[in-house]
């Protein structure tokens, strides 16, 4: 299958995980076997690693917060950051980890808890590591957009409900 | 008391679709798809474009004939998009909207008792529009068996010695048709014989999901006899900024830019200057929009395919025009019966001419979700009415 047609079911997937096979089938006007098998090989392949709801959860009674962490670390000889890596994203805490570029060379993101467990993880976790200089958290106040979704003003229709 | 209305106007018959709004209007969860507008946003370079122009205190009176700097834009998206080359200075000129360029075109070239041949079924304001302008609406009724297309021999057929004009609007509203390249050479002819003028509505130009659109203006021998017609509705999802254009040979835009600068003066300003960043930086905006709109008409086609409702390949605009002949209703009852049995709004396929009945009209510029919806709730109203 060409590329493009993978990458046209992937959009179509990110951006809603519950379209069916058949669906996106007549979508893209493919067969919906050849939908299914493309979708099974992504995922053996890992290309599609898994499959998530976006929820804002600033509207549900949840308590806990995000954070960020900005991680500034010596590389080790041979094997760069990727060790390093390894040894961060092990943690369940750990919802994403990059490497960046720029000022500081790790962005963690931790999945929602409360401000104490965060305290904890990073002070006797993170910054603990050997190879860590310095860690910098940020709490996330508000969520606006995430995966392209705006969260905070969902889209009205405006239109007539019958126009010409 | 004298009747002070003019009776040119009083002839013009109501819009077909008024009872059925109202209808419609009333249901709390009706899923409507008759709205013939983008469901995007107007992409947030260009709002962010016309909310500087207002920062900015350009809030003026442009040019009539537009700013110049816009004209050099859709001069630069003509030879881009349709190579087509026009004179910023004296061939285009902006107007409120894709209708007010038509309204203009036809009251700069209409003299008392000329007949404008066009295509049926079309959008609804085009008969209206040459009867405001003194001419004669002659409609041609086209058939899904043609897949709408306007053939020489329906056109040769139409066209008597006081035909003036042929108005065509492709890719269409309501059907979707399209007309490619060799179609458009088949009727070139048949308007360089009898000396007809053009004017080629093409609002939906960037929508054309089989191949690029071609306008007939870029013919041999067919640009110093067209108006082409274009705007920034459907392509950028700006309907409610009303910004058209027309461009067309100086000697008719001229006269066209008369009739506009006593009517209407000048486009809005603000809109103008957002217009500028669609097409200097829209043109992303416009694929990925016009990649969606064709993803949800094949899921349509083939939810039709699927309840056995016949309906020709739409490949163009965000219409797809169903036959629903088969149940011996008109379309406007059929589209009544539909909407109380299942708060589904179409719009009856007779409001855009009366060879339109026996289809209805449904627009794709809707959510995947609601189309799903819409057509499980058209696929059980479809099988009720065949097992009566």
């Amino acid at each position: 299958m060409e590329g493009k047609t993978r990458e046209e079911i992937l959009r179509l997937l990110e951006a809603n995980a519950r379209y069916t096979a058949k669906d996106i089938a007549a979508m893209l006007g493919m067969e919906e076997e050849e939908v299914k098998n493309e979708i099974e090989a992504m995922e053996r392949e890992r290309v599609i690693c898994g499959y998530h709801a976006l929820v804002d959860w600033d509207k549900t009674d949840d308590e806990k917060i995000s954070a960020l962490v900005e991680l500034k670390v010596t590389p080790q000889r041979g094997d760069g950051f990727e060790r390093i890596a390894e040894k961060i994203y092990q943690y369940p805490e750990v919802e994403s980890l990059y490497l960046m570029s720029g000022g500081y060379d790790f962005t963690v993101i931790l999945k929602k808890a409360t401000m104490k467990e965060i305290a904890n993880f990073v002070s006797s976790r993170l910054a603990v590591i050997e190879e860590v200089q310095s860690t910098a958290t940020h709490i996330v106040l508000a969520r606006y957009k995430d995966h392209g979704m705006q969260l905070a003003a969902p889209k009205k229709d405006m239109r007539m409900v019958v126009t010409p | 008391m004298r009747d002070f209305i003019c009776g040119k106007i009083k002839k013009i018959k109501p819009s077909g679709i008024r009872r059925l709004f109202d209808i419609a209007s009333e249901i709390p969860d009706v899923i409507s798809l008759g709205v013939g507008e983008p469901d995007f946003d107007t992409p947030w370079h260009i709002r962010e474009e016309g909310i500087y122009s207002l920062h900015k205190g350009r809030t003026f009176y442009t040019s009539n004939s537009g700013l110049i700097e816009l004209r050099a834009e859709i001069a630069a998206f003509m030879r881009r998009k349709y190579g087509l080359t026009y004179d910023p200075e004296k061939e285009i000129v902006v107007t409120v909207g894709g209708s007010e360029a038509i309204d203009i075109a036809l009251r700069a070239t209409l003299d008392p008792g000329d007949e404008v041949a066009y295509p049926e079924p079309c959008f609804v304001s085009y008969e209206p529009c040459i009867l405001l302008s003194d001419g004669v609406p002659v409609p041609i009724a086209l058939s899904s068996e043609t897949e709408f297309r306007l053939t020489p021999e329906l056109l040769e057929a139409a066209v008597t010695p006081k035909t003036k004009a042929l108005l065509i609007s492709y890719p269409n509203n309501p059907t979707g048709a399209i007309m490619e390249r060799e179609d458009l050479e088949k009727l070139a002819p048949v308007i360089l014989k009898h000396d007809l003028l053009v004017i080629s509505d093409e609002i939906y130009s960037e929508l054309s999901y089989k191949e690029r659109h071609v306008s007939i203006a870029s013919l041999p021998g067919m640009r110093e006899r067209t108006v082409v017609i274009n705007g920034f509705s459907k392509s950028y999802a700006m309907t409610g900024w009303r910004l058209g254009f027309a461009c067309a040979p100086a000697e008719i835009i001229k006269y066209m830019l008369k009739v506009h600068q006593f009517g209407i003066m000048s486009a809005p300003t603000m809109s103008q200057y957002a217009a500028v960043s669609a097409l200097r930086n829209g043109d992303k905006d416009i694929a990925v929009m016009a990649e969606s709109y064709n993803q949800r008409r094949r899921f349509l086609m083939e939810r039709f395919r699927e309840m056995k409702l016949p309906c020709f390949e739409p490949y163009g605009a965000f219409y797809a025009f169903p036959d629903i002949s088969e149940f011996g209703m008109s379309s406007e009852e059929f589209c009544e019966a539909l909407l109380k049995a299942e708060n589904v709004a179409v719009v009856p396929g007779s409001a855009f001419g009366a060879c339109g009945d026996g289809h209805v009209r449904i627009s794709y510029a809707y959510s995947i979700e609601a189309l799903k919806e819409a057509m499980s709730r058209l696929a059980r109203f479809v099988e009720k009415m065949r097992a009566k």
